[in-house]
């Protein structure tokens, strides 16, 4: 009897916790892989003149099913997807790694700060979000032409020249659709995400975990190296996927501060969609970037998975 | 002769004092260890042991006063570059780090080479016996496991000096007991010298060679675990430490043998004399189990006997406390050990008892 009745109110409260995990999981489905698979099955589609077919067709007692896969040979084939890719895989580490490497010092000091200053930080962080997005990537348009002032400044103090040597500018002068415009502005957008998750993890570091270091004669340097990097991994994890994801789609900002060189995945899948109309074609390329970025991912996370487990 | 002397001096305090904001946490602490010596801080939260350790470890700067190592001052010298170990409370342990490297840290930062390295962890994993568990994560480990690795990490660079900042706290008292022991057998085999700070006395008595009693950033009393105890300098230190009845009373005789105070419920006769004057205010110290309880009143005389009434009674298992209401109003704690399992005439709630003791059970404090 008590058996039973415990296994009855188990079972309610099983029902409960699948309910709750269980909406978000339905809503990706609805959103996310849904789309995903029609997505899928157009890019094995055949196009008409405005339509693309159907994959099943039955005419005349004949039951075809066709796929086509010329679509993702093409992309294997045609320079311009591999280098749009590649393209779109180097801004996005790129960028990663010039917010990481702002925002790795900038996560920690605020996490340092004095609790009762460490709000104020934290709203400066998110006040960015407070004006649209599209309107800040816009307002560096103006600051980077030639008349802008951040452009007066770069060149005033011929940091430009230096730009030019590294490759991010064609010619001193010239910042506005540069690879430079480009990281500047993904950098300055995509910060917040890296900074937030680092604070979060920094903030509730063990310091005496540092003392211990120093004891064991460690100079604080050392102890950062040794300690607070390894135990932030998590933070700094999360906050380069929340980085890189979505840069490597990122079609506003080469949009609007890119150049002729600046040639991103977002940029050609907008106009296979768009200019060519060509919806198999789009989507296969489309595909190939969740899965570019998928996979590794997901490799990535059962590798993570499987380290927990050891560690238990 | 020069170096006992050096060696009686191994640790120098030397008029310490660490001045937070005008709060003085540590006041004027002048300290000698000897060498291989376990020295334990004991005081309640506040009273300035744990600062005057961070201090030795380097993590505070003294306002004033010098801290001298094996005849070297420590002064500007930063954490880790001092000589000396320390066993944070609830241990402090790497939990990205394996038991191993966490015992290879502190070996790896002064740059022992790899083979002497792996040599000394495995040498450090089986002083403390854990050999099996060098693999493991801090968290796949039990607490005393755990108390053990840090042991062993902060013995593996052979300090000069071991520091203990609340080493058995995080244990549950079992473990505690097990673990006191063998602390101290692993300490006493390495040889290091010790300074532990704690709040627990038992801790302190069981493991340290002398105890400092701290209050209020001060020294109260420095000695022996024995002499803390049976011979606190202080009302304070003999009520902090372990149980004691504290009678105030006169002085009445002072001969060089013996000497007699005269308190509200009870006259003393103490075996010993002290230097003091007739008709000064003192204090008798008595600890509970030196006092004899009886239904009868005592065959002897005048002195160091009184009679109450059984108001409460604590049992612990090997003893019992009773609380004897004195004709004063005064509660006098006796501590009777429980010697059968079954006693005929036993003393209970409400009973009429005499509680007496010897001329050698008192401690009379003059201040």
């Amino acid at each position: 009897m008590t058996t039973s009745g415990r296994m009855g109110s188990w079972a309610k409260r099983l029902r409960g916790r699948t309910a709750v995990i269980g909406l978000p999981y339905l809503w990706l489905l609805a959103f996310f892989l849904f789309p995903f698979i029609i997505v899928l099955k157009i890019s094995i589609s055949e196009m008409e003149t405005v339509q693309f077919k159907d994959l099943v067709a039955y005419k005349d007692g004949l039951l075809t099913l066709t796929l086509k896969l010329s679509n993702y040979v093409f992309i294997t084939q045609d320079p311009l997807y591999l280098k749009a890719y590649v393209a779109s895989l180097k801004y996005a580490f790129w960028t990663t790694l010039l917010c990481l490497a702002i925002g790795y010092p900038f996560a920690y000091f605020m996490a340092r700060a004095k609790p009762t200053t460490q709000p104020a930080l934290l709203m400066l962080v998110m006040l960015p979000f407070w004006t649209s997005f599209l309107l800040r990537v816009y307002a560096w348009k103006g600051l980077l032409t030639t008349d802008g002032w951040v452009a007066d400044l770069v060149i005033g103090s011929g940091l430009d020249q230096w730009l030019v040597a590294g490759g991010l500018i064609p010619a001193p002068g010239k910042l506005m659709n540069t690879p430079f415009s480009l990281v500047l502005g993904m950098v300055y957008t995509y910060l917040p995400f890296m900074i937030l998750p680092l604070y979060g993890n920094l903030a509730k570091m063990d310091l005496r975990l540092l003392e211990a270091a120093q004891d064991l004669g460690a100079s604080p340097w050392v102890a950062f190296w040794t300690v607070t990097v390894p135990l932030s991994k998590a933070g700094i994890i999360a906050g380069s996927m929340l980085v890189f994801i979505p840069c490597v789609g990122e079609f506003v900002i080469p949009e609007l501060l890119g150049g002729p060189e600046t040639l991103m995945i977002g940029r050609v899948m907008w106009d296979e969609f768009f200019s060519n109309n060509d919806w198999p074609m789009a989507s296969s390329v489309a595909v190939v970037m969740i899965l570019l970025i998928l996979v590794p991912l997901a490799i990535f996370n059962k590798y993570q998975a499987e380290a927990q487990e050891v560690r238990r | 002769m020069a170096a006992t002397e050096a060696d009686a001096a191994f640790l120098r305090i030397e008029g310490i004092t660490k001045d937070f904001d005008g709060y003085k946490a540590v006041n004027d602490v002048s300290l000698d260890i000897a060498k291989g010596e376990i020295f334990a801080l004991l005081g309640s939260s506040g009273c300035g042991k744990s600062t005057l350790l961070r201090m030795l470890a380097g993590f505070e700067t003294p306002t004033a006063g010098r801290i001298v190592l094996a005849g070297q001052d420590l002064a500007g010298l930063p954490p880790y570059e001092r000589p000396m170990n320390m066993m944070f409370q609830s241990y402090a342990l790497f939990p990205h780090l394996s038991v191993a490297d966490n015992i290879a840290f502190g070996l790896r930062r002064q740059g022992t080479p790899k083979a002497e390295v792996s040599a000394r962890v495995d040498a450090m994993l089986k002083l403390v016996q854990l050999g099996k568990y060098a693999k493991r994560k801090p968290h796949q480990l039990s607490g005393g496991q755990q108390q053990r690795v840090a042991l062993a990490r902060s013995l593996a660079r052979q300090p000069q000096l071991l520091l203990l900042d609340e080493p058995l706290g995080a244990l549950d008292k079992k473990l505690r007991e097990e673990t006191q022991i063998e602390l101290v057998n692993i300490i006493e085999s390495v040889g290091v010298t010790c300074v532990m700070v704690t709040h627990d006395q038992e801790e302190a008595m069981t493991m340290a060679s002398r105890v400092a009693v701290m209050s209020e950033g001060r020294f109260l009393q420095v000695g022996p675990p024995h002499e803390i105890y049976e011979t606190p300098a202080t009302r304070f230190v003999a009520d902090f430490i372990g149980n004691v009845n504290l009678m105030d009373g006169t002085l009445d005789v002072d001969e060089a043998d013996h000497c007699v105070i005269g308190s509200a419920d009870c006259r003393h006769y103490v075996g010993h004399g002290i230097t003091g004057s007739p008709g000064m205010a003192v204090t008798v110290a008595l600890r509970p189990e030196k006092i004899h309880l009886s239904r009868h009143a005592p065959a002897d005389g005048e002195f160091n006997h009184v009679r109450g009434t059984i108001k409460e009674m604590s049992y612990f298992g090997s003893f019992t406390v009773y609380h004897l209401q004195l004709a004063s109003g005064a509660t006098l704690k006796v501590s009777q050990a429980n010697t059968q399992r079954h006693r005929d005439d036993e003393l209970t709630w409400g009973d009429e008892a005499w509680a007496h003791w010897s001329r050698t059970a008192h401690v009379v404090l003059t201040q």
